[in-house]
């Protein structure tokens, strides 16, 4: 069969590209945010040597791109015995990506909470760990919700690069489609707009959100 | 298992990576100089412009800000492609860049013209200083000083980005790790080198911009600390 024209099934494909595409989001939404809870935590830490090691971790993995790691998960760990499925790849890659933007978000939101809630927290005779847990955690947490919103719209679209590891993801579904259509100007124009349709909502919820808890126009820098 | 790592074979082929260090760096610095520019731009026309231009403006950097890089590129290459122009893929590259920096800078931008209190245009306006000197010297510089770190920041997550653009063929750092990939079938050592060399590059951008930073903000240096 040869198709030359857009039609349903090519849709079809698309939306199924597309849900993959939030399967693939949502993987690397709760893996890296555990992670990244974990390496927030580390880089308040009391203990010198692991805020040093977790500030290494996040300056190598923020200072390495996305599309490298991928790269070095999919087709480095093969040739030293370690099989990898492409889905396996791209959410491991993802996780530790997200991990690292995560962990330094929340890191910076921990930190933002006022310094006499521990000192409140300290003189109740609290320990550290219920410092961190019962005072200083529940009030971090209404700070990073905008900026985690605002961060999700980031993994949505990073997890396009999960295509070049060959997951048939949004932009790979697109790929394929364009490889029988050739008319690639219009799939990749269709592509786009389904990435805005999922993006745009997230931008807008986080932009609200930003605006209700009162912290104006925090500077957040964003990856392309 | 076979856990046997040789990395001579990758290193042999030095001039290939700094050739591909090279061309990575050139995009970067393109795509930071002229998305700043379109950025900035875009900034001023949302913020003074005629209704239509802050729509288009606003339209932009929404368009740009809420899908990947990879599609946007591939949407430039064929874009122009099937408009009748063909280019190398640097150019197209640098292109796609500019394009997807100058949103992000146009959003930067705008926060720092936010955080500029109204006292301040007020007092420029009472000093008797045009609108034009206002805008420069009251709005546009002061607001370039407090965002300079975002700025620098998202110039070097630019610069890691490019990456992407080794899916259209252009010879940087990336596509250099793939066919060198393809070439020693040593994969985990050419994608380790090459992450060292965006590690590297990623410091040298943050030196050169710190440096930049005392260079042009001389109240930064007197105080020693951003603003």
């Amino acid at each position: 069969m040869i198709a030359t024209q857009l039609g349903a099934s090519h849709l079809q494909f698309l939306l199924q590209g597309a849900l993959w595409t939030v399967v693939l989001s949502a993987i690397a939404l709760v893996g890296g945010g555990l992670l990244g809870f974990l390496v927030a935590l580390c880089r308040v830490s009391a203990s010198r040597a692991v805020r040093i090691a977790s500030g290494v971790y996040v300056q190598v993995v923020q200072g390495t791109p996305l599309l490298v790691i991928m790269f070095l998960v999919f087709f480095g760990l093969p040739p030293l015995g370690i099989n990898v499925s492409p889905l396996t790849a791209a959410s491991a890659s993802l996780i530790l990506y997200v991990s690292a933007y995560m962990g330094e978000i929340w890191r910076g939101c921990i930190e933002s909470v006022p310094k006499p809630q521990w000192e409140a927290a300290e003189c109740l005779a609290m320990s550290r760990t219920q410092r961190m847990f019962y005072v200083v955690l529940p009030q971090a947490v209404r700070i990073a919700t905008p900026p985690t919103v605002g961060f999700l719209v980031q993994i949505v679209k990073n997890t396009s690069l999960a295509s070049v590891v060959g997951f048939v993801e949004l932009a790979r579904a697109g790929q394929i489609i364009n490889n029988s259509l050739f008319e690639p100007f219009l799939v990749y124009l269709i592509i786009a707009l389904l990435y805005f349709a999922m993006c745009y909502p997230l931008s807008r919820w986080s932009r609200r959100l930003e605006r209700r808890t009162g912290y104006a126009r925090r500077q957040q820098v964003v990856t392309p | 298992m076979n856990l046997r790592l040789d990395f001579g074979v990758v290193w042999e082929r030095w001039p290939l990576f700094v050739d591909g260090a090279w061309m990575t760096l050139q995009l970067a610095v393109l795509a930071t100089l002229f998305g700043f520019a379109l950025g900035a731009l875009c900034a001023v026309g949302r913020r003074s412009g005629p209704p239509w231009l802050a729509g288009l403006c606003g339209a932009y950097v929404e368009a740009i800000r809420n899908t990947p890089l990879l599609v946007q590129i591939f949407l430039v290459y064929f874009g122009l492609a099937s408009l009748g122009f063909s280019l190398s893929a640097f150019t197209v590259a640098a292109l796609a860049l500019t394009i997807n920096v100058g949103a992000y800078t146009t959003e930067i931008m705008r926060a720092g013209f936010d955080s500029i209190p109204r006292g301040q245009l007020e007092a420029g306006e009472c000093l008797g200083l045009s609108q034009r000197q206002v805008y420069w010297h009251v709005l546009l510089l002061p607001a370039m000083e407090r965002v300079y770190p975002a700025l620098t920041s998202q110039f070097v997550l630019l610069m890691l980005a490019s990456s992407v653009t080794s899916q259209i063929s252009a010879e940087e750092l990336t596509a250099v790790a793939n066919y060198i990939q393809s070439d020693t079938y040593r994969a985990f050592e050419s994608y380790i080198t090459v992450a060292v060399f965006y590690l590297a590059l990623s410091f040298v951008m943050r030196l050169g911009f710190w440096g930049l930073g005392l260079l042009l903000f001389p109240r930064r240096r007197r105080l020693g600390t951003p603003l």
